[in-house]
């Protein structure tokens, strides 16, 4: 052993991984659900990932008839927004269309609404929303609110009234536009080659195991150690392509712009990668077959990706899941990968999540082989 | 044709209990059809919400006076906001930086006095990188200021010539008075379990019989294809009809979500919908033969779409046509358009009638497209 030396370290370590490669991608199968679902699912998920409502289907009742209804449906109808698909004559004829979800909202203007506004009055109107999903009827709820100020601050002027001195600045740092489609995308090169390199990893041991050939591994000089390279860095390079992709799609073609530096961006999705290889590689270690593997690398995987702040914001969850996110690799690897490519920062502010990162790195590889060696199943 | 028949019965019943120990005796298997979706259910239930509490947010005060003090006392009396009162916009945009804050409201030393001047300017500045989350503070903190101006109005009318007249709104959310984003994301969460444990488990289980060769060696008993299917599905089918009754459990009892329709639609509809995930596992894995492929297939064909394209998170209405069309194409959107109609809404018979035809249909061609790729014989 010592004879041969550092030389034969690399040289053991060099073969398992050719060999781990060629496992992987010789089979076309493989090389096609490796690497064209992240490519399929970044865009897609891309285009998903939006809240704005361009399309307000919404009926109508105006029992005013007014002018001043008028103005107010002109408005709604010009906004681009908001469609008019049915003009109702009563009041009965809204619940049908709002439970086939036909509208999104439904408008009653009741008979007195100009005698209530030139009489200087609240002139209530009623909005039916659709709440079955209560953040596209928040949205609705805020448009109708935008419009009808809009439509009060005119009726103001026109009338003689004093405006109210007082205009609210809004800007928003990192995504001035506010869409979800910049924060989400940078969450996805993190969360989807996650996914696929924790199952690919899950599945490399366990493998070699249902089939035997992992005994026959034991005995060859490889040490522990040099099993675990040659096992962890093909899929940590699978892992770094994936990431690569959706990087490559979020820059080039849904033109997001990256204000942090590569540099910063690939060690943080290196040491995000190793953290999670490793814990791939313990979960394979551990079960007997493929298909336990597959199990437990599932069930950590959903709970990882839902609760890493990608979907919903962690600040929001209740004290003791925050708490327990703290061992989830993914919330961190989000968390990096949004501040590095949305606000700049730089690894020296984001020690807080690579720490973590690297301790569950640092318990998950070891553990993994040790396990190599003392579970033999 | 007696004789027939009874063979039949007689086959399945034999390896449906073969299929049903060995369920039992992996407990791997057991644990993710019976124990992971009420986990699941707890962990998201609990933890999956789109309503914001007690962000923090910064408020710059340079402007001492009492009418500074008092436009922003509607920040302080909101819910959904903790502002914290700074001397500098310095400090502020340090607290942001660390994300310590999610916004900051900034009253400059001349607000006052500009206001009275006709021209208050309050600037809002918010940490954009969760785009949806700083839309809702967005929302709350304009709502908040916006009503001191409303207030403002109304002291002024007293003096002098009458006022022209403003229009309200009166907002009814149907189908969720309670306005909580937990109503929809947990029947969400049944489409995705059933999803996990129909088509994820099946896939596998299935896959390692044609990857071991087992399946080869049950075809040269006089057992049919259609067996050998039935038999393997009616387990899986069992334990994900455990799980979907736990989640049920606790989405009305735990979380409270009401249910207005009917118990005998949602039952049918989860029916079809698990007999479609079964039916995609079972195509997935004849078509891959192969554990790898089909537990990535089964991630990247079921879970993922369900998860980002089904209406669950994104509504699709919002979505541009392409993505729409995908989103039509998958089941899990007309199980999860049922479902959350079924709880929040009550019987809406077209829809119920629409849905159900279409995930029936989806149902009897995967099942039989899986029927037709198990044939008999040996690759």
């Amino acid at each position: 052993m010592n004879g041969v030396g550092i030389h034969g370290f690399f040289r053991r370590v060099l073969s398992l991984g050719r060999k781990e490669f060629l496992i992987i991608l010789k089979d076309p199968a493989n090389r096609v659900v490796l690497f064209g679902p992240v490519l399929v699912q970044s865009l897609l998920f891309g285009y998903a990932a939006t809240f704005d409502l361009n399309n307000i289907p919404y009926a109508l009742l105006d029992q005013s008839r007014s002018a001043a209804s008028h103005e107010l449906v002109s408005r709604l109808d010009g906004s681009g927004v908001f469609r008019r698909v049915a003009t109702l004559g009563n009041a009965s004829e809204i619940a049908e269309l709002v439970n086939t979800q036909q509208v999104l909202l439904a408008i009653q203007i009741g008979p007195r609404f100009e005698a209530e506004l030139r009489a200087g009055e609240m002139a209530p109107i009623q909005a039916i929303v659709d709440a079955r999903n209560s953040t596209t009827a928040g949205n609705v709820v805020s448009y109708l609110g935008s419009v009808v100020r809009a439509f009060n601050d005119d009726w103001w002027e026109q009338h003689g009234g004093v405006r109210v001195p007082l205009t609210l600045v809004t800007r928003a740092w990192y995504n001035p536009n506010l869409e979800t489609r910049w924060n989400l995308l940078p969450a996805l090169i993190a969360t989807l080659s996650m996914l696929q390199t924790l199952l690919l990893t899950a599945l490399s041991v366990a493998r070699e195991r249902e089939q035997g050939t992992f005994d026959q591994l034991l005995v060859t000089p490889s040490s522990p150690v040099e099993i675990l390279i040659g096992k962890a860095v093909p899929s940590i390079m699978v892992g770094l392509t994936q990431s690569s992709i959706v990087l490559l799609l979020a820059l080039f073609w849904f033109r997001i712009p990256m204000a942090g530096s590569l540099l910063a961006l690939y060690t943080a999705l290196g040491v995000f990668t190793v953290a999670c290889v490793g814990l791939g590689l313990s979960i394979s270690a551990l079960a007997a077959n493929m298909q336990q593997a597959m199990l437990y690398a599932f069930m950590l995987a959903m709970p990882m990706v839902l609760l890493s702040g990608m979907i919903t914001p962690i600040r929001n969850m209740p004290q003791f899941l925050q708490h327990l996110t703290m061992a989830n690799p993914v919330r961190f690897g989000v968390n990096l990968v949004q501040r590095i490519y949305l606000e700049g920062a730089d690894l020296g502010t984001l020690v807080g999540d690579l720490v973590p990162l690297l301790v569950i790195a640092a318990v998950a590889l070891p553990l993994a082989g040790w396990l190599f060696r003392n579970r033999l199943v | 044709m007696n004789g027939m028949q009874e063979g039949f019965w007689r086959r399945l019943s034999a390896l449906t209990k073969k299929e049903v120990r060995q369920l039992l005796r992996d407990r791997g298997n057991l644990a993710i059809g019976l124990l992971l979706p009420v986990v699941l259910i707890l962990i998201f239930g609990y933890g999956l919400t789109f309503d914001v509490r007690n962000a923090p947010v910064a408020v710059v005060l340079e402007d001492r006076s009492p009418t500074a003090n008092d436009v922003i006392a509607g920040l302080r009396l909101s819910p959904y906001l903790s502002p914290i009162i700074l001397p500098s916009m310095r400090v502020a945009e340090e607290l942001m930086l660390r994300r310590e804050v999610d916004a900051i409201v900034y009253l400059t030393a001349d607000f006052s006095r500009q206001l009275y001047a006709g021209n208050g300017r309050i600037q809002i500045l918010l940490h954009g990188t969760d785009a949806n989350y700083a839309r809702t503070i967005q929302a709350y903190v304009e709502g908040a200021l916006g009503e001191w101006a409303v207030g403002r109005v109304d002291r002024s009318a007293g003096k002098g010539r009458p006022l022209p007249g403003s229009v309200g709104i009166e907002q009814r959310l149907w189908f969720n008075s309670a306005n909580t984003s937990t109503w929809f994301l947990v029947p969400g969460l049944i489409v995705l379990i059933m999803t996990l444990v129909g088509a994820f488990l099946t896939a596998l289980v299935m896959a390692r019989e044609w990857e071991r060769g087992t399946l080869e060696a049950l075809f040269v008993t006089p057992v049919r294809p259609t067996e050998i299917l039935l038999a393997k599905v009616l387990p899986y089918f069992g334990v994900g009809m455990i799980g979907w009754s736990m989640c049920l459990l606790a989405a009305i009892f735990l979380f409270k979500v009401p249910l207005y329709g009917s118990f005998s639609v949602l039952l049918l509809s989860s029916v079809l919908y698990l007999l479609v995930a079964v039916g995609i596992g079972l195509v997935i894995s004849s078509a891959t033969k192969s554990q790898f492929l089909a537990s990535q297939l089964a991630l990247v064909l079921s879970f993922m779409p369900a998860l980002m394209l089904s209406g669950f998170i994104f509504d699709l209405r919002n979505v541009p046509p392409v993505v729409r069309a995908v989103g039509k194409v998958l089941p899990a959107t007309y199980y999860m358009d049922l479902l959350k109609s079924l709880f929040l809404a009550g019987d809406v018979w077209p829809l119920i009638l629409h849905n159900c035809s279409v995930l029936a249909v989806y149902a009897m061609a995967l099942l039989g497209l899986a029927r037709v790729m198990t044939r008999k014989r040996v690759a």
